[in-house]
Order: structure tokens, then sequence, then C-alpha cells
């Protein structure tokens, strides 16, 4: 229910006075009211948007900073104890739905 | 980056188990309280491949699941009257009522439509002048900006035939109800990303200090959950209980200003009845009176409707986290996503209907998971 996904403003427009916008998430286009988030975001901006509405812009600057901790993490991880197991349990993960 | 499947790593994944389990010197008890982050834990199995060194519950995370009987009751009520047009998301569709549920009002030829925005059913309202358009306002603090901003524009651009039936619930008050009951077992919380997202983290650094928990905002791809569980069980082990945000990339200390701002100005805090749960004092969202012309319950005179639960559905015991949905008797027998004792089993988030759909099919006693 609280789904949000991440998606890229490609337009921005004004609709009897509501900020509005087009959301494209991956190819999908959304009309997108962008009222909570008109201060801070411009075009090519990432939102997180729920049923319709932009409610926050994503901070890329920190997504890369935690994607960065995790990799150097991984790379340090010398721990093979457990890979096997995780391995086989985990082949479902990739390219999995929202 | 597109700030999605990157958070899906399987080598990272790894990584972040290993870090889990060597960090964990004994086993940990954590909940999530949000039906996405139940769903990515119940399908990716995470909580099966961490099982020595935490046991995660499902906690009241899916506000279609939380919505109480009589409010489906008064939903269907509306949806039945002939000069009715009753929308609603998708997820409430299929909850049982007492009698019935929206897609059978549907059938028999009653106005349901399905919107994927509240403003659909705001516009809906304008090109429908001779009909009463009624939006079922469900939802968590995520939810609350975008249902009360259909309310405000109505007010605004003067819609007098637009009203919401509101089921609105807000998540500190029942993670409060949780830590309070007397056979409470968790030791840690996973916060739900979105709902922070609005709201920021300040309301939970009191329930942390209170019950000396670790409260950790953690998002819904399965790096993140694992993050988030990894950053509580630190905390755990060090004797620390404090609020952390593993979601940063979408989540402020502050939260979103306007969205409040709003929230507030549409709603004020009233006691809501949750689904197997009870009332919880202060725990809803309710149209202040400002806003009470666009009060489906006030326009349609439903106050007065109460409505007993079915003692059949241990939807309260699982969703507090008491029972596992695979525990419950009914459980993939008198209950199934075909034929649904309770919102639990309906909702994609609901914890019942994500055990089935994942094969999650063995009884084990309580306690004993």
């Amino acid at each position: 229910m609280c789904l949000g996904i991440p998606g890229r403003i490609t337009e921005l427009r004004d609709d009897r006075g509501m900020p509005m916008g087009t959301v494209d998430f991956g190819g999908v286009r959304r009309e997108v009211c962008l009222s909570y988030v008109a201060d801070e975001v411009k075009l090519g901006d990432y939102v997180v948007v729920h049923v319709g509405f932009a409610i926050s812009k994503v901070d890329e600057d920190e997504a890369l900073k935690t994607f960065e901790a995790l990799k150097a993490m991984s790379q340090l991880d010398e721990l093979e104890w457990i890979g096997e197991i995780a391995d086989k349990s985990l082949e479902g993960i990739q390219g999995s739905g929202a | 980056m597109k700030y999605l499947e990157e958070y899906r790593d399987p080598v990272l994944a790894r990584a972040l188990i290993q870090r889990i389990i060597g960090t964990a010197k004994r086993r940990w008890t954590l909940m999530e309280v949000c039906g996405g982050q139940t769903h990515t834990i119940v399908r990716q199995g995470l909580d099966e491949l961490l099982e020595n060194a935490v046991e995660m519950i499902h906690g009241p995370g899916c506000p279609v699941c939380v919505t109480p009987l009589e409010q489906i009751d008064k939903a269907l009520l509306l949806a039945a009257r002939p000069d009715v047009i009753f929308t609603s998301f998708g997820d409430m569709l299929r909850v049982p009522g007492s009698q019935c549920d929206l897609q059978q009002i549907r059938s028999r030829g009653g106005q349901v439509r399905v919107v994927y925005s509240p403003l659909d059913a705001l516009e809906l309202a304008i090109k429908n002048p001779d009909k009463q358009v009624v939006f079922f306002a469900v939802g968590f603090e995520t939810t609350a900006p975008a249902n009360a901003m259909a309310v405000h524009r109505a007010r605004e651009l003067g819609v007098p035939n637009f009203s919401v039936l509101v089921s609105h619930v807000t998540v500190p008050p029942a993670m409060v109800a949780i830590l309070d009951s007397p056979g409470n077992r968790v030791q840690g919380f996973l916060a739900a990303g979105h709902v922070c997202t609005i709201m920021g983290w300040s309301e939970y650094d009191p329930i942390a200090a209170k019950f000396r928990v670790p409260i950790v905002v953690t998002g819904f791809e399965p790096l993140d959950i694992l993050e988030g569980i990894w950053m509580a069980v630190k905390q755990l082990e060090e004797g620390r209980h404090e609020v952390e945000n593993q979601y940063v990339r979408a989540v402020k200390r502050t939260g979103t200003v306007p969205a409040r701002e709003l929230v507030e100005k549409v709603f004020e805090l009233v006691d809501r009845k949750w689904r197997g749960i009870g009332q919880i004092p202060m725990s809803g969202l309710g149209l202040r009176p400002e806003y009470a012309d666009f009060d489906a319950e006030r326009r349609f005179a439903l106050e007065d409707i109460h409505v007993d639960e079915s003692p059949d559905c241990h939807a309260g015991q699982v969703l507090q986290g008491i029972m596992k949905p695979h525990q419950c008797p009914a459980f993939g027998i008198t209950c199934t996503p075909e034929r649904p004792l309770g919102a639990p089993m309906v909702s994609s988030e609901g914890a019942c209907a994500a055990y089935h759909n994942f094969g999650r099919l063995r009884h084990t006693p309580a306690g004993a998971a």
C-alpha cells in the first residue's frame, strides 16, 4: 500500500494552480502531482512516487554514498562459510519485480 | 543509477547476510511495520536465510489489513447506492465485509471504480455532477498527503458531489500498543521507509528511549532491508537503542514538510479501531471540522454503524506478531486468497497472503517459529 517507485521527471506543467509533471519509470510514463516537492525539484531529477504524488526527491549523493559503502564492504568480506547456502537461496533475487 | 535494481544485487546481499550473522551473538527478534517490507522478506526468503541470527515478526504494516470491518461495511452500503460512484484503490475490492465485498457489489450493478490516485476520483466527480462520488481514503501517513490534497482541492475548486470515507491510521501508536502488550517479544523495529519519507523520524525518538528498542528507518528493496536489519542488530549487540536512518536516499529527518503541513490542515488525530486489535487512542486521522462537508459518513449518515468482527479470523494475533500466518487454524483451509476470511489474506502486502503465495504452508506451533 505504501509502495513508492522512483522515477525521473521528464516534463513540468501547471494544472489550475497545481504543479504537475510527467515522470518516467523505466519507460512507463505517468502523470504525477509535484505539489509537495515543487520547491526542490527540476527537470531530470528523480522523485519517489506514491499513488500519483511525488512524496520526496531522491537524494542522489546520499544514494551513491550508501551504495559505495555497501560495495566496499562486500569486497572486504572474506567470509565464505555461509556463501554457498546464501548463493543458492539468493538466486531468485536478481531481476525480481517491485 | 535508477535507484531500484541496484538494491537487488545478490553479491552485496550475501555480504550483508554474512555481516548480520557475524554480528549477532544471540538470536534477536525484530518487527517490520510495513507490508511492502513483509512482502520482500517473505518473497526473497530473507527471514529464512537469517533464521539463526534474527526472527522477523511481521507487524500491522498493511493499511488494507487493519481497516476495521465496520468501515468496510460502510463502504459496501455506499457502493450499493444508485446515486453513488464509489472509488477506491484496487487493494480494497476483495476485502470481505460482513456480507460480501466491493467486487460483488459491482457485479450486482453497483458503480465501483478503481482509481490510481485520489485526484482521479476528484476528476470523476467533476465529470459526473449528477452523481455522488465517494473515495475510500485508507492508508498510513504515506497516503495521507494524497488524500488530503484531494479533499483540499475539492474545496478549492468547489466540487460539492465529492466526499471521502476516511479510514486513516498512523504507525507510531500501533508500535507503542505492541510494545505495551504483555506478550510482547519485539526487541527492535524496522520503521516503514515511506511513512518516514512524509513524517521524518522525530516521533520515533521517544518510543526508542522509553521502551529501549532500536528503530531503524528502512527502505523496501532486499539490500535496504538487510542493511536495516544489520543496523538494528548492531545496536542490540552494543546495547544501544536509537533511531537510525538506513533509507537516506528518500528520508530526511524532517520528512516532506509541505506534505505534512497539508495533512495537518485537512486532518486531525482521532481514535481509530484497528482490525483484530481494537481501538487505539489517537491512532488515526479524521477530517477537521473545516472539511466536515466532505465527510461521507456525515453526508450519508453512517456514523452510528458499529460491527463486531468474525471470531474465525485470527488477523489480530497475526497483525501483532503473536501468531505467524501459517500457525492460524484457518490458514490455507477455510481461509485462502480465493476465499479469504480476513484482509491479511487478500492484500498483496498482507502477511497471510505473502505466506500463502510464496508457499509457506507448513504448520508449526505458536512460538516455535
